[in-house]
């Protein structure tokens, strides 16, 4: 039995702050400092830290590396996918003021565009982050 | 904060960064070189925040020093802690080093005043965003992630698309990938049976089969050789 308890108790207790802490940052970069890739970046780190505390077995259980490939790829899928969309809305790629109706403000869409993009680098990133870190974790040791 | 006590925090910061960029160079413990890194980081990201660059300062510590700084000591836990002897004579790489801090130096002096507001980064799209960017894009305060966002949206765009492509090249040369469907081991096919983990593997066949390559180049298929 592991008896690095502080480390345990304190990842588990830890964690969810965390990924709260992401989606804050997440949400509330439209108000201040933050944005996707930092969400990104933090949100990967409490999966991070929990495969550096309880073994990359277990984080794997609760990650699987497929689920990490397939969120770096959909990231971008998003993005693209906001572009496309005000695209065949009528306006120009990636101009989120045709999102909506004509009639509709157009602040309004460049304000949910933005928040559909920082979405996409938010999983894109998220995913990458947890793909690099179990590709440089999971190879054993070259011994020469 | 007066200028005094933002003057004074900056050179607390810089000496700090001096620091631990030399001990970073005299270390051989590649353990001890990765976590000054980090520390270097983080006072780097003390000093954006101190020239209001918060959303930088934010991605240098959470990036710089979180995220690289475990991928290096995932790095280090694969090739040892120890740092080998150089094999060469310093000179020409100090030489460089000198030549190059030279130029950026001289290159500094003519860089306008940090924070001037009549430099020319103020004087192109700078103000139309600072500006017009609640009528344009709506009330987001944070005019950066209006930019990044939105005026900037293909930059962005590549700047993710480039983050996938990291991924897709490290997978292409990091990962182990799915384990063969057959192995070619002592003049023979084998066929891996499903259930089949690594380990047993390489138990079983050796370096044919380990520890990351897949199957290795055996005859021709026509040759006979093919138990599929």
């Amino acid at each position: 039995m592991d008896d690095r308890v502080i480390l345990r108790i304190g990842t588990k207790i830890l964690s969810p702050f965390i990924l709260i802490f992401a989606l804050y940052v997440q949400f509330h970069g439209d108000y201040g400092p933050g944005g996707g890739f930092q969400a990104g970046v933090i949100f990967a780190a409490a999966f991070v830290l929990y495969a550096l505390v309880f073994g990359l077995g277990n984080a794997i259980k609760v990650m699987p590396p497929k689920v990490a490939y397939i969120c770096g790829a959909m990231g971008v899928v998003i993005y693209l996918g906001v572009g496309y969309l005000s695209m065949f809305r009528g306006g120009e790629f990636l101009n989120y003021s045709y999102l909506f109706d004509p009639e509709h403000d157009p602040t309004h869409g460049q304000h949910y565009g933005i928040i559909g993009i920082e979405l996409g680098v938010l999983v894109t990133v998220f995913g990458v982050m947890v793909a690099l870190f179990y590709a440089f974790a999971g190879r054993r040791r070259i011994d020469t | 904060m007066t200028e005094t006590m933002v003057q004074l925090v900056d050179v607390v910061l810089l000496v700090l960064l001096a620091i631990t960029g030399i001990a970073v160079i005299r270390t051989r413990n590649l353990f001890v070189a990765v976590m000054l890194a980090g520390i270097y980081s983080l006072l780097s990201a003390g000093l954006f925040v101190v020239m209001d660059a918060v959303d930088v300062a934010f991605t240098e510590a959470a990036v710089g020093a979180g995220i690289s700084t475990v991928l290096m000591l995932g790095t280090l836990a694969l090739v040892g802690y120890k740092e080998s002897a150089p094999t060469h004579k310093p000179i020409l790489p100090l030489f460089v080093v000198l030549v190059t801090g030279g130029i950026l130096v001289y290159g500094t002096a003519e860089i306008p005043p940090f924070g001037g507001a009549d430099n020319p980064a103020h004087k192109h799209v700078a103000a139309h965003y600072i500006h017009d960017s609640e009528e344009e894009i709506g009330h987001i305060p944070n005019v950066v992630t209006s930019v990044l966002g939105s005026y900037r949206g293909y930059d962005t765009m590549g700047e993710t698309a480039v983050i996938f492509t990291a991924m897709v090249g490290v997978l292409l040369l990091l990962s182990r990938g799915p384990l063969p469907k057959r192995i070619f081991h002592a003049g023979q096919w084998h066929t891996v049976k499903a259930g089949t983990t690594r380990e047993d593997m390489v138990a079983k066949f050796g370096g044919d089969a380990g520890p990351d390559e897949t199957v290795k180049d055996g005859p021709a298929r026509t040759e006979g050789g093919a138990d599929g």
